[in-house]
């Protein structure tokens, strides 16, 4: 040994990835003047997926908190904005004001669902999507079980209206991707992984669990409600038994067991790989569901880690550094070239 | 000299079971203290107590003379009372440096550079630095013994609780594991230790208490209470 080995986050690799990303992230806001209209709005749903894989990795696989049902915020989110339209709120506006809304709905039902563990809270939030679907099927003022529309925003240009919903769509992404980030990489990302992992050894070393719980439960939960707002801003219609449909934690388990639960850059990927899935064969309709399925159990068993696994350890830097290494000195080798050559001890 | 950490008439019950009795026993800042005794005696329960795993049914706990009682276990060890557990309880999906990482920033309360030092010295002491890139779900069980006192270390405790990190390992592992605790010893921090295998044990200990169905039925000496006539016949056995 050369000297005392020192703990790094990032290298200059990883830093120049991070700048890279950011700087890509930012040039997105460009797309709508530089592709057709159909693209931006392809675009826009690709986001929300993104929003949704993040949100539900961040709860599931950093937090522990399998969830079946933040289908609950997605269609809380989207009728909370046509609520708000119906009462003369700029639908842009409603829009942002359902994602506050979803957190307040988060807050309240956190003392209730954070009470049970494993399959009971899988369950129980599961049946709150379910409950929620009912009652907004029962009030005629939302459409009842025939959907409503966001009416509003017919007074802009149908290109126009694009582009603004996908650029409202893409600050959300990026601010709640920021938001996840950030609360990896400081001490509260090792926390979470650390009460998902034992929550008395946790305890134990100084961890207090139910804040953070709580933080995950709300920030997950105002990431799906603006994803069911955007959602409806983009298609302009919504019926409760779709938005609220189980199969969208189906849909959320296939892009974070795809891409890479339990890493940050994996439900990314995930996202992307469902969405071009969904645009190539949605057409064979059950036979695409089982297919997803399939595959999704293929991952589970034979790939834990999913594709980001695959591309993410070959690296010689993170993209986006939310874990640590320990490494010899001098600095000359790159984060990932010493984090094998540590393990391989 | 005030105790670091007492117990004053600590009782638990289990229903209508008693688990422990009036116990009664201070820690001296530095001190090492061996607990040893037959099994179902209450020791780990005594050791629950201590690190607020487990609300006494009576009695008070105290740390530096304040009383801690209704203290829950993050806080105790954020107040430096460090706990090992019987079987390691890594997190499995994070790797060994960040197992630690969780223990100098919530534990010791540590940020940035600081915390980072005070991993790579842990991770040095405990002879982990090979393995902290590791994920902590494929360590064997001596390296899982170590991590869980490396992480215990990290919180920086002043009194560590260890219960039976002897149990399971070969002469050779159980004596670098004894060098290890003396090392923590020697940097004054006081140390609770549970062991069944004594002669290890009385290596390390300036006291021993020993406890029998939920009481302490000797505290002293290590040589005087192992020869202690109750201590042989509850626990030792009269053939040795």
């Amino acid at each position: 040994m050369t000297g005392p080995w020192q703990v790094v986050r990032s290298g200059r690799a990883t830093r120049l990835a991070t700048s890279g990303l950011s700087a890509f992230g930012l040039l997105l806001f460009a797309v709508p003047f530089l592709f057709r209209t159909d693209v931006v709005q392809q675009l826009t749903t690709l986001c929300t997926l993104v929003i949704l894989a993040s949100m539900w990795n961040v709860l599931a696989g950093y937090g522990g908190l399998v969830s079946v049902g933040q289908q609950a915020f997605l269609g809380f989110g989207a009728y909370a904005t046509v609520f708000l339209a119906q009462r003369d709120v700029h639908p842009y506006v409603a829009v942002v004001l359902a994602a506050g809304l979803s957190a307040v709905l988060a807050v309240a039902l956190a003392p209730l669902l954070l009470r049970l563990r494993g399959g009971q809270f899988a369950v129980g939030t599961w049946v709150v999507a379910e409950a929620l679907a009912l009652l907004v099927a029962l009030d005629e003022d939302l459409g009842g079980g025939t959907g409503v529309s966001l009416r509003g925003l017919n007074a802009y240009a149908p290109d126009w209206r694009r582009a603004y919903t996908y650029w409202l769509t893409l600050a959300f992404t990026l601010a709640l991707l920021v938001a996840v980030f950030v609360l990896l990489r400081r001490r509260t990302g090792v926390a979470i992984q650390a009460v998902r992992d034992d929550e008395d050894a946790a305890a134990a070393l100084g961890v207090r669990a139910g804040p953070l719980k709580f933080a995950l439960f709300v920030l997950a939960g105002v990431g799906c409600g603006a994803a069911g707002a955007l959602t409806l801003a983009n298609t302009l219609f919504i019926q409760p038994q779709s938005i609220f449909g189980v199969q969208w934690s189906a849909y959320l388990l296939f892009m974070v067991l795809v891409g890479g639960i339990g890493s940050f850059e994996g439900p990314i990927l995930g996202a992307v790989v469902f969405f071009l899935l969904q645009d190539w064969f949605a057409q064979f309709g059950a036979w695409y569901l089982i297919g997803l399925g399939l595959v999704a159990i293929g991952f589970a068993l034979f790939r834990p880690r999913g594709l980001w696994s695959l591309a993410g350890d070959r690296l010689p830097f993170r993209l986006l550094p939310v874990g640590y290494a320990l490494r010899e000195p001098p600095a000359t080798g790159r984060l990932g070239g010493s984090r094998r050559s540590a393990s391989r001890q | 000299m005030t105790a670091v950490l007492e117990g004053r008439d600590l009782s638990v019950r289990y229903g209508d079971l008693p688990v422990l009795r009036d116990v009664g026993f201070t820690v001296a800042p530095g001190e090492a203290v061996g607990i040893v005794g037959p099994n179902g005696a209450g020791k780990t329960t005594l050791l629950n107590v201590l690190a607020g795993a487990v609300r006494p049914t009576g009695g008070t706990v105290r740390f530096d003379g304040r009383d801690i009682t209704r203290a829950r276990p993050d806080q105790r060890a954020r107040m430096g009372i460090g706990r090992a557990f019987q079987i390691p309880r890594p997190f499995g999906g994070m790797t060994v440096l960040e197992n630690v990482v969780v223990a100098a920033t919530h534990g010791a309360g540590l940020r940035g550079h600081a915390a980072h030092r005070r991993c790579a010295d842990v991770l040095d002491e405990c002879g982990l630095t090979t393995l902290a890139n590791r994920r902590a779900e494929s360590l064997g069980l001596l390296h899982r013994k170590r991590l869980e006192l490396a992480r215990c270390l990290a919180t920086g405790p002043r009194v560590v609780l260890l219960d039976e990190i002897g149990g399971g390992l070969t002469d050779a592992e159980a004596a670098e594991l004894v060098a290890a605790v003396r090392q923590v010893r020697s940097a004054g921090t006081a140390i609770v230790w549970i062991e069944h295998i004594v002669h290890v044990l009385v290596q390390v200990v300036d006291r021993l208490i020993c406890m029998d169905t939920g009481r302490v039925i000797a505290d002293g000496e290590p040589a005087r209470v192992l020869g202690d006539a109750v201590v042989i016949d509850a626990y030792l056995g009269r053939t040795s």
